[in-house]
């Protein structure tokens, strides 16, 4: 055997990232709420202990966080995505070869580590990532990133493991599948899990002993591959670079009901340029641009509407102020008087790489002006932050910007929202 | 295509003496964090301590990545607060002295729910309001 894959998680990353800062609540239950501080996106130990469900709407739990009983943050992406960023770079002393999968996972090629002590090495980069961002981390190992999935959930279940699993004997594989239900595996969806069960596939090792036709038959090559995987053979390569983005979309929720279109206009060019952002970082360029608007559906006593409009627009960009134009012309032709809106949101489709943009015949737009322009606006937005710089349309006020009444400080990204620290 | 702009010099007549002793500016940033990844600031609260030399406001660049070792300022956390102490090893006890002599040296022992959060490397003060 030579592959061997490490997947290496955090466990309960967002609460954890709050308790680097706030020790006081080790131990305690700790929940973070969602944009807009609608509903629980994120639980500690202790808050799943306590049956909060992954989505439960805020205002059901209002009186546990009253009284005390439960800590509830609205999501600090800032803090988040820093601390991320900090356990990724810390993995990456430990092997060049790293695949950032989300915010809070991340698959490591040990490919060259199969002679040294594994379990031993495992540990080592479980208690680094503990000293030096405070987020405790499991980790799966094993010859195939399906396999090392499995570890990785049996290593947080057992106590035994204490959050490190390492499967590489043949004999461990096999048990691990046998303790691992069919629907908790990686890439087997609610109804394939459910159309296993009705033919007495309960575990992923009964899985296994599928045969190679007719999972083909039933889960397509994608089933195969899987299949593969999970025998020990591997059929995805680490992705070390994710690939562009096919769609873009930012829009979020108001934090009140907003009724007027100049709000309205506000929010759709803010999340115009987010977008035009994302292109620019990504190296590439939009032609069609989509804007949604909606009321609030759960509502029973508000009129309800819901629109969208998309727009080609000439030339393929990812300039702020051309897809602040277009947006804001979807947005004109869908916005009705006499609705209260909760949201909008801003889609950016047909994109290709920058450096294949096709000019328009009669083109009026200095691209070169323009793309020198907001390289100097993404230098300063760099420098000081989002939005210092920005196109008027985006306005000031942002009255319909996100409600987060429990936000934590930006203790790594804000000079003066450092953590306290006395001297006695 | 982007040239380094003193290459253009060359065709132009005599290279600049300099050319060759480029160096970057110092970085404080770089001076100051040797392990950007595990480092972390806080603000001091508190009313100041001669004793420590750390002042009301002063930010500390912490490293987490570090081991306590005798001697070093540390930050921890303790009956619910972030407080900065000097770790002492004195007969093979672990000690949290204090900066304030009104304040009792405090024995590390492995009950107490008491963590060293992280070793300061920096002390930045401001001698003066600017």
């Amino acid at each position: 055997m030579t592959s061997l894959y490490a997947l290496v998680d955090c466990n309960n990353f967002y609460a954890s990232c709050e308790r680097v800062f706030n020790p006081t609540l080790n131990g305690r239950p700790v929940v973070v709420l969602s944009n807009n501080d609608g509903c629980v996106i994120a639980r500690s130990t202790e808050a799943k202990e306590l049956g909060i469900p992954m989505g439960q709407p805020f205002f059901q739990i209002r009186n546990l966080v009253e009284s005390g009983q439960v800590h509830a943050f609205s999501s600090n992406y800032a803090l988040y995505g820093d601390m991320s960023e900090r356990v990724m770079q810390t993995l990456a002393q430990f092997t060049p070869n790293v695949e950032v999968y989300s915010i809070d996972e991340c698959f490591l090629d040990l490919g060259d580590f199969y002679s040294i002590n594994l379990q031993a090495y495992a540990r080592e980069i479980k208690r680094t990532v503990w000293r030096w961002t405070g987020i405790p981390v499991s980790l799966g190992v094993a010859p195939t990133k399906s396999l090392a999935k499995v570890a990785n959930k049996l290593a947080k279940k057992s106590e035994k493991a204490n959050g490190v699993l390492v499967l590489t004997d043949p004999h461990h594989i096999r048990k691990a599948l046998q303790a691992t239900k069919v629907e908790d595996v990686w890439g087997i969806g609610g109804r394939y899990a459910r159309f296993l069960r009705k033919r007495n596939v309960l575990t992923a090792y009964d899985f296994t002993n599928l045969s190679e036709s007719w999972v083909r038959q039933h889960m397509t090559v994608v089933g195969v591959r899987l299949l593969k995987e999970l025998r020990g053979e591997p059929c995805l390569e680490l992705e070390e670079a994710p690939p562009p983005k096919k769609g873009i979309c930012t829009s979020r929720s108001f934090g009140k009901r907003v009724n007027s279109l100049d709000e309205m206009q506000e929010a759709t060019a803010t999340y115009a340029a987010r977008c035009a952002r994302k292109l620019r970082q990504q190296k590439s360029c939009a032609q069609l641009v989509t804007v949604f608007v909606t009321t609030n559906t759960f509502s029973e006593h508000d009129r309800q509407y819901y629109n969208s409009k998309t727009v080609c627009m000439p030339v393929a960009t990812n300039s702020d102020m051309e897809l602040i134009h277009y947006a804001g012309i979807a947005l004109k032709a869908i916005y009705r008087d006499g609705y209260f809106y909760k949201k909008c949101g801003v889609i950016v489709t047909g994109i290709i790489p920058e450096n294949q943009v096709q000019l328009a015949l009669l083109d009026t737009v200095d691209r070169q002006k323009h793309a020198k322009l907001m390289e100097v606006v993404d230098g300063l937005t760099d420098r000081f932050g989002r939005s210092k710089v920005r196109v008027a349309t985006q306005g000031t006020d942002n009255t319909w910007k996100l409600k987060s009444e429990y936000k934590s400080p930006c203790y790594t990204t804000k000079i003066g929202e450092l953590q306290q620290v006395w001297v006695r | 295509m982007e040239l380094p702009l003193y290459a253009t010099y060359i065709a132009a007549g005599f290279p600049s003496p300099a050319d060759d002793h480029l160096e970057d500016r110092i970085d404080l940033g770089k001076y100051l964090v040797q392990n950007p990844t595990s480092t972390y600031m806080m603000r001091v609260k508190g009313s100041s301590m001669v004793d420590a030399n750390i002042h009301e406001g002063d930010i500390l660049v912490i490293d987490k990545s570090l081991r306590p070792a005798d001697g070093l300022p540390v930050v921890c956390f303790l009956d619910g607060e972030f407080t900065v102490k000097t770790f002492r090893m004195i007969d093979k006890k672990a000690f949290l002295m204090p900066a304030n002599p009104d304040f009792k040296p405090i024995e590390v022992t492995e009950d107490m729910d008491m963590r060293v959060w992280g070793v300061v490397v920096w002390v930045l003060h401001k001698p003066q309001k600017l």
